[in-house]
């Protein structure tokens, strides 16, 4: 199953590399027919203004995966940093990390970046910003439990005996060895953003309209008559998120089975 | 475990101010000030000095947020900037409908998810363990507005068995019948990833508990399967399920507001919404501020629930 996640996860960072080559139509190309069913001149049909839907499909996969891979990569390296920094150096500077560390996990997730998003204006970097700086609390306590354990093994004690500089012992030695955990939970925080970001924009809280977005996409479907007798506006983007997300989390158990039993022999 | 208790207690403290004093400058992020509320477009800008000072927001931020801080020990929100009405009221009139349909989801994954993941674990590696886990990696990863949709699709305007939304039929409604029928759809959104996760704990669980010396005993002793799983598995199996409680309550905050939103529930996660287009900070902060005190709450329970129930676990 990880196997066929990762050919489909490929598979959809390709489309959203290739969007222009791959879509029959510009996104925001409007055409005469609109609301139109699936023909052989659009495949999944038009949305209520006359646009492609596989197109937008496509395009869509763009955000998803920015969205994805963006707001991970911040929250990693202030996670990671915070980690090493409350581990290694533990007393005051561990209890004070720690701390904001559980005020951060008190806060209802979504709810809280819905309020931040709203307040500072959607758009996608925003979204972006707002879920690496509220995400990163796991990963800050994955890291430091680990390098708790590192700290005392013989080869950080060594790089220590001989006079290294803190900077060096941290990144070059005892980083390598947390990676595992962090990179299993990178895995499914990828699934989590993307999740997050098709909900905020599902709400009219995301990527604004015209662009497209899977989330913004599934929102058109609030409307009774969309939703009921024009499926093939709103079923496309909900399994393209289904899809995505599904493929990642069985990439991500994949990864944990595989990198995590190491660690137990 | 007195002195645990008594030091869990006091690292909460400092966490508490700290998600006031974050809630508090969140807001205070929001353009706008609470000032416009008294003024209108004619206003002079001696007026807005007036009112500012009135209000106290000519003074520097930290006092502010020691004010803010003494009225909340006094119960006081603060007022609507859309209505008017006190924060607390309008929070109060939604918390019912949420906490209905919290709960009832809560209680129903479990009562879906300890069966299922006690039968996929005892059938480890067969089809059915297959399936149970398959599914639930499908719940996990169905956003609740998707599966929301497909469900108002199939059993609303297809089949036509239960209402697309809101809490009873508009004019006739309000028997037992009625609200349970527009309970069914959000409940069903909201169960499925909690569900989903659930059997995922409970299944690894089991199975680790399974793996156990003890469990080989009571084999050796000759007692029977369902004894083995109710009475030596379950038992310790539950301990680290129970503690997903706490965890989970962020998660189902957030799956609220969503579902609420779809199926049109008039509760916590429609009014957020409903704030958010009218750009209601008052109400906003003061949603916000509820949800972490509850998530906080849920957060120390179930570490001290975690040494209450496991006696394995010792606090120096």
């Amino acid at each position: 199953m990880a196997v066929a996640g990762l050919v489909i996860v490929a598979l959809m960072v390709l489309t959203a590399a290739l969007a222009p080559l791959l879509a029959p139509h510009d996104p925001n190309q409007i055409f005469g027919s609109f609301e139109a069913a699936p023909s052989g001149e659009h495949l999944l049909g038009t949305d209520a203004v006359g646009r492609d839907v596989l197109s937008r499909l496509i395009y869509g996969s763009r955000v998803s995966m920015s969205v994805g891979v963006g707001a991970v990569a911040v929250y990693v390296l202030i996670g990671v940093l915070l980690g090493l920094l409350a581990g290694y150096y533990g007393r005051w500077v561990d209890l004070v990390i720690m701390r904001i560390t559980d005020v951060f996990m008190s806060f209802p997730y979504f709810m809280v970046i819905l309020i931040m998003v709203s307040i500072l204006g959607p758009s996608l970097l925003t979204i972006i910003a707002v879920i690496g700086a509220l995400a990163w609390p796991m990963v800050a306590r994955l890291v430091r439990g680990s390098v708790l354990s590192i700290k005392q093994t013989d080869y950080v004690q060594a790089g220590v005996a001989l006079g290294y500089r803190t900077p060096r012992i941290l990144f070059r030695h005892i980083l390598p060895n947390t990676l595992s955990p962090i990179i299993v939970n990178a895995t499914f925080g990828v699934a989590q953003a993307i999740i997050l970001e098709s909900g905020l924009s599902f709400l009219g809280m995301g990527v604004r309209p015209p662009a497209a977005s899977w989330g913004n996409m599934l929102s058109e479907a609030q409307s009774i008559t969309v939703l009921s007798s024009q499926p093939w506006i709103w079923i496309p983007p909900g399994l393209m998120i289904l899809l995505a997300v599904l493929s990642i989390n069985f990439v991500g158990d994949g990864l944990r089975d595989s990198l995590e039993s190491r660690s137990y022999k | 475990m007195g002195s645990y208790l008594i030091r869990r207690l006091l690292i909460g403290i400092p966490v508490l101010i700290g998600v006031t004093l974050i809630n508090f400058l969140i807001i205070n992020l929001a353009p706008g000030s609470p000032a416009d509320l008294y003024l209108t477009p004619t206003s002079t800008s001696a007026d807005v000095a007036r009112v500012e000072a009135e209000l106290g927001l000519d003074q520097p931020i930290f006092v502010q947020y020691f004010h803010w801080l003494t009225r909340l020990f006094h119960g006081d929100l603060g007022v609507s900037f859309q209505n008017r009405a006190p924060v607390t009221e309008l929070i109060g009139e939604r918390l019912g409908p949420t906490l209905l349909l919290m709960g009832t989801s809560l209680v129903i994954a479990y009562l879906v998810a300890i069966p299922i993941g006690i039968l996929a674990a005892r059938k480890k590696n067969s089809a059915t363990d297959y399936s149970v886990v398959g599914a639930s990696f499908l719940g996990i990863s169905v956003p609740h507005f998707f599966l929301g949709l497909v469900l108002i699709y199939v059993f609303a305007l297809e089949l036509g068995w239960l209402p697309t939304g809101n809490m009873i039929t508009l004019g006739r409604g309000g028997g037992f019948a009625d609200r349970v029928n527009h309970l069914i759809l959000p409940v069903a959104v909201l169960a499925t990833a909690t569900a989903a996760n659930m059997t995922r704990y409970v299944r690894s669980s089991m199975i680790d508990a399974f793996g156990q010396d003890y469990i080989r005993t009571a084999k050796a002793k000759g007692l029977g399967r369902s004894v083995i799983t109710s009475k030596h598995a379950l038992r310790n199996a539950l301990i680290p399920v129970v503690t997903v409680i706490g965890v989970d309550l962020s998660a189902l905050i957030g799956g609220a507001i969503v579902t609420e939103q779809i199926f049109q529930w008039p509760g916590i996660g429609l009014l957020t919404i409903q704030s958010i287009g009218a750009r209601d900070y008052a109400v906003l902060m003061g949603i916000n501020l509820i949800a972490a005190i509850a998530v906080f709450g849920a957060n120390l329970l179930t570490d001290i629930a975690y040494a209450v129930v496991d006696p394995r676990v010792t606090y120096a």
